[in-house]
């Protein structure tokens, strides 16, 4: 089994980017119900090592990193690669020339 | 790019499976199939998918929904015997099998970190798998072949196609084995899948437009072919043990 640390952790984690992702009212969102529910289903156990926990441990781990990722993945998205092209004017700008200006069409 | 043209979305049961609705309107696939899946795991984070989207509907963050239409249209129109061969193909040219001589401090960090994943596969599934530098690749034994396709054939259409996504992912069917049997997280898997790059990046530096990009991408959608993988395939029943007196 994947080392995966303390299961409150990464609940409290994915808990985090639920919020993030949802906004305000994001404690009533299907999601947080349903990660909620299964963790408090899957407590109570008398086995030292339960395979169903250890696999639910897994399971909000990976959707942890997923949306952890495409959180991250989105803002390098927008920081580096959201602005697209510059325009001819901002281009002619960059070395300090302006567009002429013809009668009739285009420079 | 589509600006967000829906308040609400809410999961509805249907006939065939979990359907996601958007306001009033049911979600379809690109082929104008009615989007069904069968787990409600699946459908709750799909849902979310579509709930996170701000202004405008980005569709390259939507990996869970990208996944669920590939199942449901099938594109590439390949049934399962030809899903499981595209995968064990892979085998052929596993990333952790192919080594290099040099420099000598990246074929050791290769052989560190590669071997033990090589050998838990082979322990795991009884087969021999080896490693090569040679730039043919190893030789893969026709029975380690039969093993995985036997082995793969017990998983159904739809996890099928999420492990056939995360090997094209991990370039390697040795590392995905490993993911979906837990054995590894998603992070490690991906660390040994750019191994190379992260001992590149030790070197020379990290570009973080380009490195994290690429980094963050690649987990976004390993985690997410994981997740597919394991929700598509299971089934849970809770046991309630009764209190003895």
């Amino acid at each position: 089994m994947a080392a995966l640390g303390a299961p409150l952790r990464t609940l409290r984690a994915l808990l985090r980017e639920l919020r993030h992702a949802a906004g305000r009212s994001y404690r009533d969102s299907p999601a947080y119900r349903h990660v909620v529910a299964a963790f408090r289903a899957h407590r109570v156990t008398s086995e030292k090592l339960c395979r169903a926990q250890q696999e639910l441990h897994f399971q909000a781990a990976t959707y942890l990193c997923l949306l952890r990722s495409v959180r991250e993945h989105e803002a390098l998205h927008r920081e580096y690669h959201g602005r697209g092209e510059r325009s001819s004017q901002e281009v002619a700008g960059l070395v300090g020339f302006r567009l002429p200006q013809q009668p009739g069409g285009k420079g | 790019e589509r600006k967000r043209f829906y308040q609400n979305v809410s999961i509805s049961q249907g006939e065939g499976g979990f359907e996601i609705n958007l306001d009033h309107r049911k979600l379809k696939t690109p082929q104008a199939k009615l989007f069904t899946v069968p787990s409600e795991a699946l459908a709750i984070a799909v849902a979310t998918e579509w709930d996170s989207q701000k202004d405008t509907i980005k569709f390259y963050t939507m990996h869970l929904t990208t996944l669920c239409n590939t199942a449901l249209d099938n594109p590439t129109q390949r049934n399962k015997t030809q899903l499981i061969r595209a995968a064990v193909k892979f085998l052929e040219t596993d990333t952790v099998c192919y080594r290099v001589e040099e420099p000598p401090a990246l074929a050791e960090l290769q052989k560190n970190e590669w071997d033990p994943v090589v050998a838990w596969v082979e322990k795991r599934y009884n087969v021999t798998i080896g490693s090569s530098t040679s730039i043919l690749g190893p030789n893969i034994p026709a029975s380690t072949k039969e093993t995985f396709i036997s082995h793969l054939a017990s998983y159904n259409m739809w996890a099928l196609q999420g492990i056939e996504f995360v090997i094209t992912q991990l370039k390697s069917l040795i590392l995905s084995m490993c993911l979906i049997d837990r054995h590894i997280t998603v992070e490690k898997a991906v660390l040994l899948s750019r191994l190379e790059e992260e001992y590149q990046i030790q070197r020379w530096g990290n570009v973080e437009w380009a490195h994290d990009y690429d980094l963050c991408e690649l987990r976004a959608r390993t985690a997410a072919g994981t997740l597919f993988v394991h929700l598509c395939s299971e089934s849970s029943t809770v046991k309630h043990k009764l209190l003895q007196d």
